[in-house]
């Protein structure tokens, strides 16, 4: 039962992923990256890391889409013309590529990384306590580090977004 | 005999969907009722049914109470004619109405509305699904009802909607972070060192059984509340319909059963919206602070878990109510006041709530315990 | 001339917008147990004010006679021309052989009406009057054609101070007796 839900939810996920970067229509896009964030949380849910479930759907499909969804209509985006791939793009594309196969590569031939995730799954005795107790303790140092560079991304927003003042005429 | 426990909960499922349904649709007569009184007006009295309606006395009252308009209601929204504009984006513009309900069905499934006690002394939650993270869950699902308002209006392809919906989606996201940070005051209680950590709303209802959380928490109790009223997309936010200048906003090109269907979804909205008020700060199943059913000796069995729900529904109700008299009561707030309202009043307020609830509830712990 | 209001700045309390908002709560839960002020309309009826002028109607006088003489003037002045009347001859038998004329048939179309009173204002005789009724509704377009029959039946009787023919008859009479001139 497990394994045929995450087949479902996987082929599901993989292909709207397919759909969000093949798409012309942005709107398409973005529905089909809600689409994609439902499944990862029902993946998720099926590995019973619920509370990442509930916070994937709540910031990415619940607040970071809407976002998208908010701007994409705004600047009323209309279909894209074929257009030339840049050279850039492309550098890029083959990159990442490359990095996934080599992140592919490495967890199939790490022997500490496929004993535990042949063993018990570490997420099933994981409540809401210990989960946030490791995130204040354990983890507290990425958490800042995090935090601190959101902090920097909104304060330059901020800075950005702040009309330079005009001479007075 | 044993049920085979999934067909068990498909049929609470459809049980408790149905009540909601139902609520939805005396939600709506209640609202029409209330308008009308407090404008000096009678509202539905004539709607009757064949038989009932005949009844000497009982009859009479209850028509003139309008207890059958709903019926006539439902009829005329599945009868009437279903327009599909040839200019809108098809698919999305039947997915939107949809989208809008789902949601607001779904989120019931976490919300408990009240208790039973076995012989045994176990309590037992009287929810669908009693999650750990029931709050988030709620949060999390009720944040893609916005997607029905958003759809609409793009996918409506005319400028009242269009409208409609951007406005809607920007006062989602600005409400939702207040609303979020404003209930951690309550959390951070519930959750107080020395206790399991929960997320769960039956615990939340359960902690309720002293002092209510809106009594000593009333400034969070305010800000939720304000911003329920904006995220159900109520008056004095209905921003995404404000009918008086944008037609009626993201639903302007819909018709017949579509536009029932957002109807319905705001009234889901609203009763589930109200559910979760009453547990979070109204107290939940507990009659009065201080005062619980086992206390009364009526706690126990059937009897109990009855009075439970009885009373839990009562506070719903008088909160439904609470939505409805605002609604007839207050002018709309322009769009950019909802703007400022929400980003430079609501959000610091709640923070700084955050931060002084923070600071009592460690000196709370640290002295009493 | 204009006037400039100065708005008072609002204090504390009214920028909280809460006690306010309160303040416009209570006023309405106030109004919820008012008595309404609907008329619930087709069981009570509105007063309808004196000189009200509502559907036309052909009324006759109190002694029964009808007293359009089919002038045909209240068909020329008719605005929306929604009067249609068709002149026919009083039988010299009748009481009132001396008047001559009256309508043979008399249809005001009612989807065309506007209700703007020149018919009566015109008449000659008081004999056409827009009075009380108010609500004409009907299925087809023919049962908004008022005829002759539906005009006696709407407008009744008037009363009527003059007699107006009954003393012509009358002079007429003392006339051929060889009365004074």
């Amino acid at each position: 039962m497990t394994d045929l839900f995450f087949y479902i939810f996987s082929a599901v996920a993989l292909i709207s992923a397919f759909t969000v970067v093949f798409s012309r229509n942005t709107v398409n896009a973005a529905m089909a990256l809600i689409v994609t964030f439902l499944s990862m949380a029902s993946l998720f849910v099926l590995l019973e890391a619920y509370f990442l479930a509930v916070v994937q759907v709540l910031v990415y499909a619940g607040a970071v889409v809407v976002l998208f969804l908010f701007i994409v209509m705004l600047l009323d985006a209309k279909e894209d013309k074929q257009k030339k791939i840049s050279r850039i793009s492309t550098a890029a594309a083959v990159i990442g590529f490359a990095i996934l196969v080599m992140g592919v590569v490495a967890i199939q031939s790490s022997p500490t990384l496929a004993e535990a995730s042949g063993g018990e799954l570490a997420a099933s005795q994981m409540t809401l306590k210990t989960f946030g107790n490791q995130l204040f303790t354990t983890y507290l140092l990425p958490m800042q580090v995090t935090g601190f560079l959101l902090l920097i991304a909104m304060v330059g927003v901020i800075v950005i977004s702040k009309k330079a003042k005009q001479p007075q005429s | 005999m044993e049920i085979n426990p999934i067909i068990l909960k498909f049929v609470y499922a459809a049980v408790v969907v149905g009540v909601v349904m139902g609520l939805c649709s005396y939600a709506v007569l209640a609202e029409r009722k209330v308008c009308s009184w407090i404008q000096g007006r009678v509202g539905p009295n004539r709607t009757t049914l064949p038989l009932i309606g005949s009844i000497p006395v009982i009859g009479k009252f209850l028509t003139r109470l309008g207890i059958f308009q709903p019926v006539a209601d439902g009829a005329k929204f599945l009868f009437k004619e279903d327009v599909t504009p040839a200019h809108v984006n098809k698919f999305y513009f039947i997915m939107a109405p949809v989208l809008s309900l789902v949601p607001a069905l779904t989120t019931v499934v976490v919300v408990p509305f009240g208790r039973y006690v076995t012989e045994a002394g176990e309590i037992i939650p009287l929810v669908l699904a009693d999650l750990d993270v029931g709050l988030l869950f709620l949060f999390a699902i009720s944040s893609l009802g916005v997607y029905g308002v958003v759809l609409a209006g793009w996918s409506s392809n005319s400028k009242f909607s269009f409208l409609g919906g951007i406005r809607a989606s920007a006062q989602m996201i600005s409400y939702e972070l207040a609303m979020g940070i404003s209930v951690l005051p309550v959390l951070m209680w519930v959750n107080a060192p020395g206790t399991d950590g929960t997320l769960s709303l039956f615990d939340i209802g359960q902690a309720q059984e002293g002092l209510w959380f809106v009594m000593w928490m009333p400034l969070s109790f305010l800000i939720f509340l304000v911003c329920l009223f904006a995220e159900t997309n109520r008056l004095p936010f209905d921003m995404a319909e404000s009918e008086t200048e944008l037609v009626s906003g993201f639903h302007t090109e819909y018709s017949s059963f579509k536009f029932g269907l957002f109807f319905v979804g705001e009234y889901a909205h609203m009763i589930v919206g109200s559910c979760v008020i009453t547990v979070l700060f109204l107290g939940g199943w507990n009659p009065a602070p201080f005062l619980t059913w086992d206390y009364l000796g009526f706690g126990d069995g059937i009897l109990g878990a009855v009075l439970s729900v009885g009373t839990f529904m009562g506070k719903m109700c008088a909160s439904l109510f609470l939505f409805i008299w605002v609604r007839w009561t207050l002018p709309r707030f322009r769009y950019d006041q909802v703007m400022r309202l929400g980003w430079q009043y609501l959000l610091p307020l709640s923070i700084a709530n955050l931060i002084v609830y923070i600071f009592v509830i460690y000196f709370l712990d640290t002295t009493s315990f | 001339m204009g006037m400039i209001i100065k708005r008072k700045p609002l204090n504390i309390l009214e920028r909280l917008y809460v006690p306010e908002i309160v303040r416009g709560l209570s006023t309405t839960f106030g109004k919820i147990f008012e008595k309404p002020v609907t008329l619930e309309y087709p069981e009570q009826r509105p007063t309808i004010p004196e000189g009200y002028r509502g559907v036309p109607t052909l009324v006759k006088d109190p002694q029964g006679r009808e007293k359009c003489v089919s002038c045909q003037l209240c068909e020329f002045v008719c605005p929306p021309k929604a009067i249609r009347i068709q002149p026919g001859e009083i039988a010299d038998d009748s009481e009132y052989a001396h008047v001559e004329k009256g309508p043979k048939e008399f249809d005001i179309d009612m989807l065309r009406c506007i209700y703007c009173g020149m018919c009566q204002e015109v008449c000659p005789e008081e004999a056409i009057w827009l009075q009380n009724q108010f609500s004409m509704s009907g299925y087809t377009r023919k049962e908004m054609v008022n005829n002759k029959a539906k005009l006696y039946e709407l407008g009744g009787t008037l009363p009527d101070q003059h007699f107006k023919w009954n003393k012509k008859k009358e002079a007429a009479e003392n006339a051929a007796e060889g009365g004074h001139h």
